[in-house]
């Protein structure tokens, strides 16, 4: 079945994604202190999400394969956990998990009040994001991807 | 700051879990042989990590570790004392064992391309079990219990068929029961502003008048409960333990089972503590009395199954209902020590009968009492596990289930409770009723073949590995050498004889 094309939905999602995507980025990493990853994660995701709404599943699972979806998911995962495990690992095994403080050799240039603001900000909130991101987008296919018979009533041309 | 390099393994058991979990599905991407093997290594290493858990905690007292430092009660808290150290061990023994057990097994009843994400969420829920048994802090339970819990759901659907319902069933219910934990934690934070045990045990002394506490406590009790199968509130169980794969009803009658059994304890003792229920000791009293009907009741029921893995199951819901019989007289040194023996040995022995039944489905697909004819000559070692593990179940000595009951027939005569005595006498006498039924089949009934058809080897060596445990744990109790563990164990809960 064809569908015209809307150029008024077109445009505007068009130029709304960059400002989507930026302003996700924002809420992740932009603010000071600690929060805002799995904001950030669930706007990022409204972005792909929007794309796939406007430009057809086909053209959105195109953009981010079911593989790199889950890719994304332990990616996120593993920044923060492995970040955790690196407090342990780089202050010989005498701080605990996530006990940014200790964290060598930032917390010696930096100081400890900072290394742990850095570590939150940087790199927690980065990967609950990125873990967010893809598990919104991941649940949004498994409700939204039908077979190929039902699929072709759908695509639009 | 940490002393040793040892009070770090507690969480590392659980953080490294989490982590290789996700490892394996970012790796089966690219290959799906390797999962398997990093399931087995990751827990073998965790299960070394447990042995010196339980070593440094033995020697040099219980564990306090702080995550990120922070104090408690702000921070979240894992305490490691002789009851957890304990249950840690059971559950990540089994869980390798059952591990072993599950390559084979697996990879013919579950589809290939399922393969990664199968090991991924068995990872989680040994690392979520894991983590439930060494934390300090009620809401990290909750949340740990939640991993736990939405991994077994997804194990067992993963087959398809009868066990989405099952899968269904327990999710729902499952759901529930962790929803009345968390309110009941949720009345319990209102009340005294700590979410941390031991910060929350010493808050409450003042306050077991409290009718918010009361309301906190049932809700609490009923929530895991739901989650352990005890009596009325095993619905969901007979069903799950069914129809999921034969790899996961052996870790999930064992692993899962084992770790909310030992949160209800931890809860009642540990948080609650003794005091409290002397205060409600006549409404404690229907406890005992419940749990006896759940013996009787239970073995009724699974002497009417035909199906092996149902017997099994409501066999399961017998043995957790002699647990929280052992609890429920607290009074009693040997009656605890009964509930506390009883988590490894009915892990043992159930671990045993389930890998032994999973082997037989999966060399002759029988899952029906009656078809069990003549299997003996057929599979003369995966029959001798299982009867083996059955008769660890009836209680015959020296295997490790006549030491439950036992201890638990000690701590009923020391309470002069005569007729639960009798009770437990008659749930003996019922299980060996039922499972009469099957010995009968295997080794005094003609089968149609003769030949020798065994598992393969890495299916068997656990199966046999756990027939001997039965016998030998049940004799290792018998030479009374634990008996000094089990004491500080049970002091480790806050229960104090005078």
């Amino acid at each position: 079945m064809n569908v015209k094309r809307d150029i008024i939905v077109d445009t505007t999602s068009k130029k709304m994604m960059p400002i989507i995507l930026a302003f996700g980025l924002y809420t992740m990493i932009g603010s000071k202190g600690a929060g805002g990853g799995f904001q950030g994660g669930c706007i990022i995701a409204a972005a792909f999400i929007l794309h796939s709404l406007i430009f057809g599943f086909i053209e959105g699972r195109k953009k981010i394969p079911e593989s790199w979806n889950t890719f994304f998911k332990s990616f996120g995962l593993h920044l923060y956990c492995g970040c955790g495990l690196l407090s342990i690992i780089a202050s010989n095994f005498v701080a605990e998990f996530l006990n940014y403080s200790a964290f060598w050799p930032i917390a010696n240039l930096v100081g400890t009040h900072e290394a742990r603001a850095m570590q939150v900000e940087l790199i927690i909130e980065v990967g609950i994001g990125i873990t967010v991101f893809a598990a919104f987008v991941s649940m949004f296919y498994d409700l939204a991807w039908k077979d190929d018979d039902e699929l072709e009533d759908e695509v639009i041309k | 700051m940490i002393n040793t390099v040892v009070e770090q393994f507690p969480a590392l058991i659980v953080t490294t879990g989490v982590f290789s979990a996700f490892t394996i599905l970012i790796l089966g991407l690219l290959s799906r042989k390797i999962c398997y093997y990093i399931v087995l290594i990751v827990t073998a290493f965790h299960f070394i990590l447990s042995i010196f858990t339980l070593q440094h905690v033995l020697t040099k007292g219980r564990i306090h570790y702080w995550f990120g430092g922070w104090r408690p009660p702000w921070g979240i808290e894992y305490v490691v004392d002789e009851l957890n150290a304990y249950s840690l061990i059971v559950i990540l023994f089994l869980g390798l064992l059952g591990i072993i057990f599950a390559k084979r097994s697996v990879e013919k009843e579950i589809e290939e391309r399922k393969l990664p994400t199968f090991y991924t969420v068995m990872q989680l829920l040994i690392s979520g079990c894991c983590g439930v048994v060494v934390t300090g802090d009620v809401f990290n339970l909750f949340v740990l219990a939640e991993v736990a819990s939405l991994s077994t759901y997804a194990l067992i659907a993963i087959a398809g068929g009868k066990a989405l319902r099952a899968s269904y069933n327990y999710l729902i219910l499952g759901s529930i029961a962790i929803c009345f934990y968390l309110l009941g934690i949720g009345f319990l934070y209102a009340v005294t502003g700590t979410l941390n045990m031991i910060d929350m045990r010493i808050i409450l002394q003042n306050l077991y008048e409290n009718k918010m506490v009361h309301v906190g406590f049932v809700l609490v009790l009923v929530g895991l409960g739901i989650k352990a199968a005890v009596f009325p509130l095993h619905t969901w169980q007979p069903d799950a333990y069914t129809y999921a794969p034969s790899a996961v009803t052996l870790i999930m009658s064992t692993v899962v089972a084992k770790t909310f059994v030992y949160a209800l304890i931890r809860l009642i003792f540990s948080v609650f503590t003794v005091n409290f229920l002397e205060l409600y000791i006549n409404a404690w009293n229907l406890v005992p009395w419940l749990m006896g009907v759940a013996i009787i009741v239970a073995s009724i029921l699974a002497y009417r199954q035909n199906n092996i893995k149902r017997m099994l199951a409501y066999s399961s819901i017998v043995n957790v209902a002699y647990i929280v019989l052992g609890i429920s007289f607290f009074n009693s040194q040997w009656s605890l020590s009964g509930a506390l023996v009883n988590i490894l040995n009915h892990a043992v022995a159930k671990g045993c009968a389930f890998a032994a039944v999973g082997a037989i489905v999966y060399k002759t697909g029988i899952k029906d009492v009656g078809a069990l004819a003549g299997l003996a000559n057929k599979m003369p070692y995966t029959s001798g596990a299982l009867l083996i593990s059955m008769l660890t179940l009836i209680g015959i000595p020296p295997s490790a289930g006549f030491v439950t009951k036992f201890y638990l027939a000690i701590g009923c005569l020391e309470m002069q409770n005569y007729l639960m005595l009798a009770i437990i006498l008659l749930g003996t006498l019922l299980t060996l009723a039922y499972f009469l039924r099957v010995i009968e089949q295997l080794y005094f009934r003609e089968g149609n073949s003769t030949q020798k058809e065994e598992v393969p080897f890495s299916m068997l060596a656990p199966t046999m590995f756990l027939a001997i445990l039965c016998l030998a744990i049940g004799i290792f109790w018998l030479t009374g050498i634990p008996l000094e563990f089990l004491k500080k164990s049970i002091t480790s809960m806050g229960v104090i004889f005078r």
